[in-house]
């Protein structure tokens, strides 16, 4: 069962910097990912602007009749967020959990470049192991 | 699920990996040394222990703030106090006492209990202009950098100069706003 669809992650400026999809459906290919990053990128922003109460970060969770996106913006302004199927749970906590394998394995390879795009294969190993065995709350933390 | 609050630096400190202390000093050392070989001018390797600290602040925040659970600080006060009580802590494994602070509350010194980084040295007279541990005070810089906080970072007491303690000012220059340079129609 793949509970979650696609993760994708956005640098502070708003360039998609990684993107995986888990899903069986159709693939998107990588214009429309970017497409789909730099729109949430404005969106997220928009909604902290739009928002009626003070102090808003920006939508967090956006459920749609199909599917579920869970969003987590780290305060160096990094964006993660997972597209997953209609009430999939624990998806802030695996969003944690991926936001420190990224600051493990990516951010600590000398070879990275900052806010470029990821491509680091201890990060790509790490990562489908967290979701793949999709049960964060067993991982001992 | 609530989500878990801040963790303590000693916690933090107690579960991540570490490596042995005096490798760690010793190659911090050898660093240092062929910095000095390498760049000849004392005023130099200070620049460049600077910007190899800033480059390490700028990645190491993130890990922090991934470890650490802290959340937004409220005001520089509160930054200075995270970095001393739960920052120092985690990466080095020393206690640091903020001190000092200035009336609106944008200037304060760090005072460190110990610095791993200096167990073994002496400097040679050679290198007085030295500030061995420049590398602190760019790491700090960087990371608050990436918080978006312009600071200064300068080191006010060294033991390795002769001082009775080590002790770090951080000024806070500028706070950056953390929303999009989008100017709505003025």
């Amino acid at each position: 069962m793949a509970a979650i669809c696609s993760l994708y992650i956005i640098n502070k400026s708003g360039g998609l910097i990684y993107y995986k999809d888990y899903g069986s459906g159709g693939r998107m290919d990588t214009n429309d990912s970017l497409r789909v990053a730099s729109l949430w990128h404005s969106m997220h922003a928009i909604s902290q602007q739009l928002s009626p109460t003070t102090g808003c970060y920006g939508i967090e969770l956006l459920e749609a009749d199909t599917f579920d996106l869970h969003c987590f913006q780290s305060l160096t302004g990094t964006k993660f967020f997972v597209v997953c199927e209609p009430g999939t749970q624990q998806m802030e906590s695996l969003l944690k959990v991926i936001y420190e394998l990224y600051t493990d394995y990516v951010l600590k390879n000398p070879f990275y470049e900052m806010e470029m795009p990821i491509r680091c294969e201890l990060f790509d190993i790490n990562l489908s192991q967290v979701v793949q065995k999709d049960r964060v709350v067993l991982l001992g933390r | 699920m609530a989500p878990p609050g801040p963790r303590s630096g000693d916690a933090i400190f107690a579960s991540v990996e570490r490596v042995n202390a005096e490798l760690f000093t010793l190659t911090y050392g050898a660093t240092v040394r062929q910095l000095l070989t390498d760049l000849e001018e004392v005023e130099e390797v200070n620049k460049q222990l600077d910007q190899m600290g800033y480059n390490i602040g700028i990645r190491l925040i993130d890990e922090f703030l991934a470890k650490s659970n802290v959340s937004r600080c409220i005001d520089f006060k509160e930054t200075a106090d995270v970095i001393a009580k739960v920052g120092f802590k985690m990466f080095l494994g020393i206690n640091a006492t903020v001190t000092n602070w200035d009336a609106d509350g944008t200037c304060c010194n760090i005072i460190l209990e110990d610095n791993p980084l200096a167990d073994f040295v002496e400097l040679p007279d050679t290198c007085q202009g030295l500030y061995y541990c420049n590398i602190l005070s760019g790491v700090i810089r960087g990371a608050l950098e990436m918080v978006s906080m312009k600071t200064e970072v300068t080191w006010l007491r060294d033991v390795l100069r002769g001082d009775d303690a080590y002790e770090l000012q951080v000024k806070l220059l500028k706070q950056v706003p953390e929303e999009y340079p989008y100017k709505d129609d003025e």
